[in-house]
């Protein structure tokens, strides 16, 4: 197995359950299940007893990998410097040992499947991919300056919709140059990889790179982080080398001009920071350039912020196959109650997928009438003239 | 066995609670040295009430029960040497209560240590507790049940002495509350009352199951500094040590000696950790730290390392997140200690010979000492690191721990948190009446003999 080298080298101190500040458990997983087994620590002890045939495959160890969301707390608060950058990929290969052997749990292989037979998780017609940009005019690819990449959950999720309407529709509206594939868009694969099926992700990212360089695409404008980060650090890797921005990226570049006019009425926003913008690519301030950018918007973060956030629980593939579960102490609901401690009136998101957890969870949580999810599209549409 | 696993969902739920060989592979060893042992069940309580009834069904049924804090002993305490349930507390975390005007905190016994910190932080700026060496997720419950020591060790002794009281659950089911929170609202001290703390104290969870405690809480000054006094004899350090000490100045006073960093292999460097209200008492602090071993000074045999700023960072934080990757010096990925609590006067022997035994045994080392009080005694440290994918290497630092338990012992220390085998050897050089007492009242407290059982035992 790929870093099973490091597995040993793991001294389970903990660091990596925490953020920065200690104040709470900040491993999604293991503030689920609170067993050591399902902290990071654990797993890398698991999958080194696994190889060892000290312990059997079973449906539990099956769990214990794949309720990870991937969401690099480990790796950002590892203590052992020579290491810690491998803390996932160890975690992220022994799943897909998993996959080899074919012990995945059921949803996880139900997703696969999906992949293979509909090109999406959703199990939704390919035809049906670029219905989320009915009405707004936008233009096929020919060329533009930039391609805008929906994703999955932009394409078929009704609140990833939702928000790739905003984002195109702000695009537009400023004038930036850009074109979609509608239904040729395939899935990006993120969620793939971070499985452990190397494999069929090599295989859509070849896709995606020949369709992409077929149609002259050089910079891309993704919706989601996950498509952003596979994008822009796993297709150099078969030679698919592109300009990548995440949404909020390309908004800042806009926005850059000062501030937006528009309504200035006070409102009181925290910023839920996406794993894969920012722990995964350090990118942190993008996000809060554009909400300071918006008139009126005061920015209250959260004690967990930046590289010490909190993930929304729907990373590493568990938006789709929910091995994480829910109850009080899944993290979404710990998030939303984060940041309704703030006092903010809205919750802003970058990525359809925290929109989508966290939404659900505010829900959960009876905080409709104090606290709103917003993306930051909707936001600055909100906040415009 | 399935019997008792749905006996146990009825009360936990069943999610906190398994038999499953993943939960019983992991809990049956730490990160130390000692040989596996594993749970038929782990389980883990979010009330005292859980805790009871956990408690009176292994007593019932004549199960060995072992109470788990953040698992990081290091020696092996928690694993159950003859199976039955491990009771992960890390669910009981909360923070209950703190009182700023008799400066002391309520806290579940999960509560980690860095919670606890980060929470002083934020809603407590002006008071912090007593932080050990240990990762943050340890727990502060069994930080002070095995006699821990801290950041805060020279001006407040052991953590058990900054412990205010407690709430303990009998090994026979029984709530007990020990100290002033026994017959007062307040916890604010084990005084006047007949000071019961002492059958919790130290026994390794074999006399009930502390589910909760108060600590004392000190001040946070917003001025601190830290300084490192190096000298090149370890002769001297028992004096320095003393001096630096009865200033009344550090907050923590900490010794160490490593061949790593390269810089610092042959030296001892003390450090000597203080804080301030203002700018102008930390000089004052400083100068009369300084003033302290001016002999020392004017012989030319000691001096303070001069330390960049970021130095100083590192110095001063708590805990000292560095300690753990001494764990990966040889990519091995363990390490463990005898930490052994002596009087300060043998600093020198302890040293000497803890780099031959290092030395004999060819295990990477780092030795070091924490200062308890003022100087009224100290834990002096044998750390050794070993490869866990390497059975001869992880035998080769058993035996180093072996030796250094028996030198310890000869020197007149004690090792602190034993692991079994160094609890016998204690057992043997203990006033066999001071055990027998053990003994009796282990039988009174627990006449079943279900907790961790194994445990100081002859």
């Amino acid at each position: 197995m790929e870093h099973a080298e490091i597995l040993h080298r793991c001294f389970r101190c903990g660091y990596c359950k925490l953020p920065g500040s200690y104040q709470d458990l900040n491993c999604p997983s293991y503030l689920q299940y609170r067993f050591e087994t399902y902290s990071p620590g654990g797993r890398m002890w698991l999958l080194r007893a696994w190889l060892d045939e000290e312990i059997p495959s079973s449906a539990r160890l099956q769990e214990i990998l794949f309720s990870c969301t991937a969401c690099g707390n480990c790796v950002e608060h590892c203590v052992f410097p020579k290491f810690k950058a491998d803390v996932l990929n160890a975690i992220t290969a022994g799943r897909g040992e998993l996959v080899n052997e074919g012990s995945v749990p059921r949803r996880v292989s139900d997703f696969f499947k999906a992949i293979h037979l509909y090109g999406n998780p959703y199990k939704l017609p390919e035809a049906d991919r670029g219905a989320w940009a009915k009405g707004l005019g936008l233009e096929p690819y020919r060329g533009q300056e930039y391609l805008f990449f929906a994703g999955c959950a932009g394409s078929y999720d009704e609140r990833g919709q939702k928000m790739a309407r905003a984002v195109a529709g702000l695009l537009k509206d400023r004038g930036v140059s850009f074109g979609i594939l509608g239904a040729l868009e395939r899935c990006d694969g993120n969620e793939v990889r971070a499985m452990g099926e190397a494999g069929l992700f090599e295989e859509i990212a070849r896709q995606n790179i020949a369709q992409f360089l077929d149609a002259g695409v050089v910079k891309i404008i993704t919706l989601s982080p996950h498509a952003y980060h596979a994008i822009r650090n796993y297709y150099p890797r078969f030679n698919g080398i592109f300009q990548v921005l995440h949404y909020s990226q390309a908004l800042a570049r806009m926005m850059s001009k000062g501030k937006d006019q528009g309504a200035d009425t006070p409102l009181t926003v925290t910023f839920h920071d996406p794993c894969y913008l920012g722990r995964h690519n350090q990118d942190y301030l993008t996000p809060r350039m554009v909400l300071a950018a918006l008139p009126g918007v005061e920015l209250a973060e959260m004690d967990r912020a930046r590289v010490d956030a909190l993930c929304c629980g729907g990373g590493g593939g568990n938006f789709f196959t929910d091995l994480l579960g829910s109850g009080p102490d899944s993290s979404s609901r710990v998030r939303v109650r984060e940041a309704a401690a703030t006092g903010a009136q809205v919750l802003a998101v970058a990525c359809p997928k925290c929109a989508k957890m966290l939404e659900d969870a505010v829900k959960a949580e009876a905080l409709e009438s104090a606290l709103r999810v917003m993306d930051l599209a909707e936001l600055v549409q909100a906040r415009s003239v | 066995m399935e019997e008792i696993y749905r006996e146990l969902v009825k009360i936990v739920g069943e999610r906190f609670v398994s038999n499953q060989p993943e939960e019983r592979f992991l809990y049956s060893r730490d990160p130390g040295t000692m040989e596996p042992h594993a749970p038929d069940w782990v389980v883990m309580p979010n009330t005292t009430e859980e805790v009871q009834k956990i408690v009176r069904l292994a007593n019932r049924q004549k199960i060995p029960l072992v109470p788990m804090g953040g698992g990081l002993v290091l020696s092996g305490l928690s694993r159950p040497l003859q199976g039955g349930m491990v009771l992960d507390m890390k669910r009981m975390n909360r923070i209950l209560e703190v009182n700023e005007a008799s400066s002391y905190v309520v806290v579940e016994a999960g509560a980690s240590q860095g919670m606890l910190q980060a929470y002083l932080k934020k809603h407590h700026p002006r008071l912090k507790h007593s932080i050990p060496d240990a990762p943050p997720i340890a727990t502060i419950g069994g930080n002070v049940l095995i006699h821990g020591s801290g950041h805060l060790s020279a001006a407040g002794g052991f953590h058990s002495e900054m412990l205010n009281g407690l709430e303990v659950v009998l090994p026979t089911g029984e709530v007990a509350r020990i100290g002033s929170c026994s017959a007062s609202p307040y916890w604010f001290s084990r005084s006047p009352l007949p000071d019961l703390a002492g059958l919790f104290l130290g026994w390794h969870g074999t006399t009930g199951v502390v589910t909760k405690l108060a600590i004392k809480l000190f001040p946070a000054r917003p001025w601190n500094d830290v300084g490192i006094f190096v000298i090149e004899d370890p002769e001297l350090a028992p004096d320095i040590i003393r001096r630096l000490a009865r200033v009344q100045v550090a907050e923590d006073i900490l010794a160490w000696m490593s061949p790593k960093p390269d810089w610092a292999r042959g030296f001892q460097m003390i450090n000597i950790a203080y804080g301030a209200e203002t700018k102008a008492e930390l000089t004052l602090k400083r100068n009369l730290i300084r003033e302290s071993v001016r002999p020392y000074l004017e012989r030319k045999v000691g001096g303070f390392m001069p330390l960049p700023p970021d130095m100083k960072v590192r110095f001063l934080e708590a805990p000292q997140s560095t300690l753990a990757v001494f764990a990966d010096v040889n990519k091995g990925g363990g390490f463990e200690y005898v930490g052994a609590i002596m009087p300060v006067e043998l600093f020198a022997p302890a040293f000497r010979k803890g780099l031959e035994i290092a030395e004999r045994r060819k295990v990477p080392y780092s030795l070091g000492a924490r200062i308890v009080g003022l100087a009224h005694c100290m834990m002096f440290f044998y750390a050794y690191a070993f490869n866990r994918a390497d059975q001869a290497d992880v035998r080769r630092a058993q035996t180093a721990l072996e030796d250094t338990n028996a030198l310890v012992l000869e020197m007149g220390g004690i090792p602190w948190k034993a692991e079994t085998p160094a609890q016998k050897q204690i057992i043997k050089k203990m006033d066999p009446n001071t055990f027998a007492l053990m003994n009796r009242l282990r039988a009174v407290l627990d006449p079943q003999g279900i907790m961790n059982p194994g445990n100081w035992e002859a």
